[in-house]
């Protein structure tokens, strides 16, 4: 990654000066140069600025402004203060569903994390090949629709191979999706499954940028391969484990797919994940004011983490420099 | 995790070490190691074997057979049910619900959305991109930063309003009101795309300057054709990314007439009774959905794997 920024920077420069050189030398050159291509650029930018004000900008303007009313899509807005930030502070769902929301995003990423960096290492330092990174990425690239209904298929009580698998032991049959008990942990490991892979490869990424001559002057100092990758892999790595955390612990507050295909956020208030809540008030109960307020909570909590993450591991910085 | 960490020396050392000594003692923390990579492989691929499996059998013989690895009493008649080749009758005897998927038409609903999306936003990303990267305006780094900060926002924080505009301008159940949001631009897109802009060498593009050729043409003539590469990644990662999409489209396109499979799956699910869902019918229809994407990544494969290490700062 830190590669990137330093292309970043070079050739911007280089075109701030080839620029500057080109319009010179006459007396008009201030404005021209101060000016330089602006009416081109605007006609280039046209296009994505329309996308970036109509459906970036204007929308998350709106949101926010939309928090503070009561809002049913029939008539207009009221504008009706801290009122809805107000009711959600007492309101038991929404603390039962930030509950289940950490619960799912503590047991995703805790195993997830893990597994991928086990994985990351085996790629790195047993199996390069191509074929099995992509073997992994696979469950990544199909709809998340699509790995619900597989998983709710292969974890059903009566027919899923899963259960099946378990009666051959002779253990109780587990309701994967129906019980209260294990709803969010089967949705938490659906998702594992299928990011594990992804997440694997960003870490690999991260692998392959530390230098080897570090490994060199550690196996000459003796140092054990345990040794080495609590002392040297895994400070070299935390600027893309933040990356890697920043990611998947943002990706993962938004759980939706897969809770709204398997089990709509029941038995009872199990599996209802705070975007579940929001969806709901939003589309069932038609509460937008409502559901916007708890989008904007949903935003401030993200925003939160990603800088708190970015402080407390300092992401910033690279022990290679 | 110390199994997989074995001393660097051994990924040299394999060639010499048979050379020299005819019998080598087993490595027995890389044969761990392999062991684990087959084991991650099989939890990978196995549950799409079980998919195609599942398709395959009959839906009545699925109950009995549960814990056979085979297809229970093979027969095509999931895939003919999901395609609309089997008369309800038949599909009512094969365990399917009689009722009709109009599966092709969310396939061509799919098709369509994916498809505008990409090239849409591919096109008019790399123009923005080419701006930002090659152009010298006032406020260019202010405008790209405003770009890039708009990527921290989640998607469901815009996706309210945003249903709210598309519904306010008519457009719900619409194929303008599922694509425009995406149409434009995104701002990983941009971002994507300037990266390689940045690194593209200015001195084709100054000798056209020179022989006096607009900055439209170098666009078009110099720049777009040296950018190909690039831009069909980021095209395959739009495409698989917009085919994959469910909340957008679940929310502005629930209508039949514009249905994506994503949503279509959902509702096939949610429709097939409680007691006994038609299993091989849904595993079907799941197969077929994820094909495009699929053949797309046996085609692509190595480009998408290569360009995630590229994307993770999505």
């Amino acid at each position: 990654m830190t590669t990137l920024t330093k292309q970043q920077r070079d050739p911007a420069d280089r075109a701030a000066r080839s620029g500057g050189a080109r319009t010179g030398s006459s007396g008009k050159k201030s404005i021209t140069h101060r000016m330089g291509d602006l009416k081109i650029a605007l006609v280039f930018i046209f296009p994505a600025m329309i996308g970036f004000v109509a459906f970036f900008l204007i929308p998350t303007i709106r949101g926010v402004y939309l928090s503070f009313t009561e809002y049913s899509i029939l008539g207009d807005p009221t504008w009706i203060g801290l009122k809805n930030y107000s009711s959600i502070f007492s309101d038991e769902l929404f603390w039962n569903a930030m509950a289940v929301t950490v619960q799912y995003v503590g047991l995703n990423i805790g195993f997830q994390t893990v597994i991928a960096l086990g994985l990351a290492l085996l790629m790195h330092r047993v199996a390069k090949s191509t074929f099995i990174r992509g073997a992994l990425l696979l469950p990544f690239l199909v709809a998340n629709v699509i790995v619900a209904l597989l998983w709710f298929w292969m974890l059903d009580y009566q027919l899923g191979i899963v259960n099946e698998v378990i009666s051959w032991f002779g253990l109780p049959r587990v309701a994967f999706f129906g019980s209260e008990q294990w709803a969010i942990p089967t949705i938490a490991f659906v998702n594992v499954w299928r990011h594990m892979g992804y997440t694997a490869l960003l870490i690999f990424a991260g692998l392959q940028s530390i230098p080897s001559h570090v490994y060199e002057v550690a196996s000459l100092d003796g140092a054990s391969p345990t040794r080495t990758f609590w002392s040297i892999t895994m400070p070299l790595l935390r600027p893309v484990m933040v990356l890697v955390l920043v990611v998947t612990v943002i990706g993962s507050f938004q759980v939706f797919d897969t809770v709204a295909v398997t089990t709509g956020g029941g038995p009872i208030n199990a599996s209802r994940v705070i975007q579940m809540y929001i969806y709901q008030k939003a589309f069932t109960e038609s509460d937008f004011g409502y559901a916007s307020a708890l989008s904007v909570i949903l935003f401030v909590i993200l925003a939160l983490v990603a800088f708190v993450q970015m402080k407390f591991l300092k992401g910033n910085e690279s022990d290679l420099d | 995790m110390t199994t997989s960490t074995p001393s660097r020396q051994h990924a040299a050392a394999p060639t010499r070490a048979l050379t020299t000594k005819p019998r080598k003692p087993i490595n027995w923390r890389r044969a761990g190691a392999w062991t684990l990579v087959v084991i991650a492989l099989i939890v990978t691929i196995s549950p799409f074997l079980w998919m195609l499996r599942t398709a395959l059998s009959s839906n009545h013989s699925l109950a009995a057979n549960a814990g056979n690895l085979l297809p229970a009493d093979f027969s095509w008649g999931a895939f003919k049910r999901v395609l609309g080749l089997q008369s309800p009758e038949e599909a009512i005897a094969e365990g399917g619900s009689g009722a009709a998927i109009n599966f092709w038409w969310y396939l061509r609903s799919s098709i369509i959305v994916s498809t505008v999306v990409t090239v849409g936003q591919v096109f008019f990303s790399s123009m923005a991109a080419y701006a930002f990267a090659r152009l010298r305006w006032p406020g260019r780094e202010k405008v790209f930063a405003l770009f890039l900060a708009t990527m921290m926002v989640p998607p469901i924080f815009t996706a309210l309003p945003n249903f709210l505009m598309i519904k306010n301008l008519g457009l719900l159940n619409t194929y303008p009101g599922i694509i425009l949001p995406f149409l434009f631009m995104t701002p990983f897109a941009i971002f994507f795309l300037r990266q390689f802009f940045l690194s593209m060498s200015r001195e084709v593009e100054e000798a056209a300057m020179l022989d006096g050729a607009s900055k439209f043409r170098i666009y078009f003539k110099i720049v777009l054709p040296n950018a190909a590469a690039p831009m069909a990644t980021l095209a395959l990662l739009t495409f698989i990314g917009t085919w994959n999409e469910y909340f957008w489209p679940l929310l502005v396109g629930q209508d039949e007439s514009v249905r994506v499979l994503t949503v279509g799956l959902g509702v096939f699910k949610s429709q097939s009774p409680q007691g006994a869902p038609d299993w091989s019918g849904l595993m079907a229809a799941t197969l077929i959905a994820a094909l495009p994407v699929l053949l797309l990544f046996i085609a692509f494969g190595k480009k998408v794997v290569n360009s995630i290490g590229f994307s993770g700062i999505k």
